[in-house]
């Protein structure tokens, strides 16, 4: 096959995920999607993309892939090693490969996912408006499972040719294991005790090793309901953090269910779910409350100027693996300077 | 109790919550169905999607298009002028059922349980309409109301780890079809040959909350060529209305 990537190593947990399944939740069909939407997102940007197009999402350990025709690629997320044909390549950056090029992904050092944009786009069948995988119903992505040795990816046709850009440094997400997460209370949260709300908001809760994109499970104090657990089910958002009979909060994320039968206490904030989706089981985590409007503000302001989170560091007809980018001051303003090698062809 | 007006709550920063009462009620969920409707045709909300469940609707959106006071002020003005939708324009979807046999391994048991006879309890199973409150558990899967207490069985001690796509179950005093395979523990007593769930059609699902499903005994004569006529799409499935309902 001519535009196409060949999986030659699957890595631990590497799925097609994209912005998300919407217009089908009352039909029971969950959203599944990217884990941190702010990582997918850029890397999407620098490609030439939509910011919510189809990526290759890889959990801890990402894949090996053998490039089938000349591509643009970025990789984002988690910090981890990534070479192609063994020569180390910046993330949050885009890069231009060739045909018979190999990229490899090592183990992360912080953080845990990781984004790979391709500038053609993946070409795996759109299932009810996306292109996610869903693991629990195998539905969407490449045969709706994970990838694995062997596998084929058809990209879209050649695109126009991409400007060079990477992501301003200082936007770069700092990979932390301890954090804040600012919600917004309720919509149960009036069946907890006065001392059950006390507890949520002045405890630290740790994030335990039964987690995954469905949800993130905390062990910490239990958080005191009034009258039991038990709500007649309802639905269910990205963020929420459900509180069974055990009173131990789990966050909901990607592939959670679209409804639930236990109180939901608050809600992460989405620009906080991009952070906490990154923090590998053993992290702390404590929550902050802030109001429904303040929280609107930060969606907006974070997510509404990604492409200004983006500067150019080449012209479309450099190969950037010629190229070098130096950060200089010069009068206390600071300046991205690419000393560049003109491509040969 | 059924809210006079629907209460507000804010489930993240993309997601609201219209809470319509607090018990389960055919009322609510009129309402609910009928909110649904208006907002369907409402496309200046510039909303994501919509979640009917049992007592409320959420609505998710995007912070870049609107923002949360703005959409509670045009969800509040919506349902003002809300018509309520009548039961009769309610739609009734046909589920042939093949019962007992290899299909409903576990007739006899929840016959038994009940001191009915296997027939006693095809009758009965098959002679409501159940309300699908809303959608939800797995993809497909519909949370239906009003069965019969007469047939209400616990669920089995040991839950099967596959059940197969389209088999009818009971659960205590609720009933269900199973969309795909999936592990459960519900009591079979049967299973429909119509595909309850096809992610590559434009509806994924047969039915949405807010209608009725009916079950019809089928012998396995036409088990097997429904099956056949459903694969080759040769199947009419068979939507009523309300009006048309026998008891329920």
């Amino acid at each position: 096959m001519d535009n196409a990537i060949l999986i030659l190593h699957g890595g631990l947990l590497s799925t097609v995920q994209d912005g998300g399944r919407f217009g089908y939740m009352q039909y029971g069909i969950p959203p599944a999607g990217a884990m941190d939407k702010f990582s997918m997102n850029i890397a999407n940007l620098l490609v030439g993309n939509d910011a919510n197009a189809a990526v290759i999402e890889t959990c801890y350990l990402g894949p090996h892939l053998l490039f089938q025709c000349d591509e643009t690629i970025s990789i984002t997320g988690a910090q981890a090693n990534v070479t192609i044909n063994d020569q180390p390549v910046s993330m949050w950056h885009s890069l231009q490969v060739q045909k018979g090029d190999v990229l490899k992904m090592e183990p992360v050092s912080a953080g845990l996912y990781n984004y790979i944009a391709f500038s053609r786009g993946l070409d795996v069948p759109l299932v009810m408006g996306s292109k996610s995988t869903y693991l629990p119903s195998k539905l969407g992505g490449l045969h709706g499972r994970k990838l694995q040795a062997d596998d084929v990816i058809s990209l879209g046709e050649i695109k126009k040719e991409v400007p060079q850009r990477m992501l301003r440094k200082e936007r770069i997400p700092v990979f932390s294991k301890e954090r804040t997460l600012r919600v917004l209370l309720g919509p149960q949260d009036n069946h907890f005790t006065g001392i059950g709300i006390d507890t949520f908001f002045n405890s630290v809760y740790t994030i335990t090793s039964a987690s995954d994109r469905m949800g993130y499970r905390l062990d910490g104090p239990p958080l005191e309901h009034k009258k039991g657990a038990d709500i007649i089910s309802d639905g269910t958002s990205h963020g929420s953090i459900q509180v069974p009979g055990n009173g131990l909060p789990i966050i909901l994320l990607s592939d959670r269910g679209t409804t639930g039968g236990y109180t939901k206490i608050a809600t992460v904030i989405a620009k906080d779910i991009c952070a906490l989706a990154q923090m590998p089981p053993g992290s702390r985590v404590r929550f902050q409350a802030i109001s429904a409007q303040d929280a609107n503000a930060r969606y907006r302001s974070f997510f509404g100027q990604l492409e200004d989170q983006l500067i150019t560091i080449g012209e479309p007809e450099f190969s950037a693996k010629n190229e070098k980018v130096f950060h200089v001051q010069v009068d206390g303003r600071s300046f991205h300077v690419t000393l560049r090698q003109q491509s040969k062809k | 109790m059924i809210f006079k007006h629907a209460l507000f709550y804010p489930a993240g920063d993309q997601s609201l919550v219209m809470q319509f009462g607090d018990i389960i009620d055919p009322l609510i969920n009129a309402r609910i169905r009928s909110m649904v409707s208006a907002i369907e045709k409402t496309p200046a909300l510039q909303i994501i999607d919509i979640l009917p469940t049992y007592c409320a609707l959420q609505i998710f959106y995007s912070p870049l298009v609107t923002d949360v006071d703005h959409l509670i002020e045009q969800l509040k003005e919506i349902e003002k002028s809300l018509l309520m939708q009548s039961y009769d324009d309610a739609q009734i979807i046909e589920i042939p059922v093949l019962y007992g046999g290899m299909y409903g391994p576990d007739l006899e048991f929840v016959a038994k349980h009940s001191g009915l006879t296997p027939k006693e309890v095809i009758s009965i199973h098959s002679e409501r309409d159940y309300l699908i409150y809303m959608l939800g558990f797995t993809p497909g899967f519909g949370y239906l109301g009003g069965m019969d207490e007469r047939i209400s069985t616990p669920r089995l001690e040991t839950p099967r780890t596959k059940i197969p796509a389209g088999s009818v179950g009971i659960a205590g005093s609720q009933t269900g079809i199973y969309p795909v395979d999936s592990p459960g523990g519900w009591q079979l007593i049967g299973r429909t040959p119509l595909k309850m769930f096809d992610p590559l059609k434009k509806v994924p699902v047969l039915f949405k909350a807010g209608d009725y499903i009916r079950f019809i005994s089928i012998t396995e004569e036409e088990f097997v060529r429904i099956q056949e006529e459903f694969a080759s799409d040769r199947y009419v499935i068979q939507f009523l209305k309300k009006k048309e309902r026998r008891h329920g």
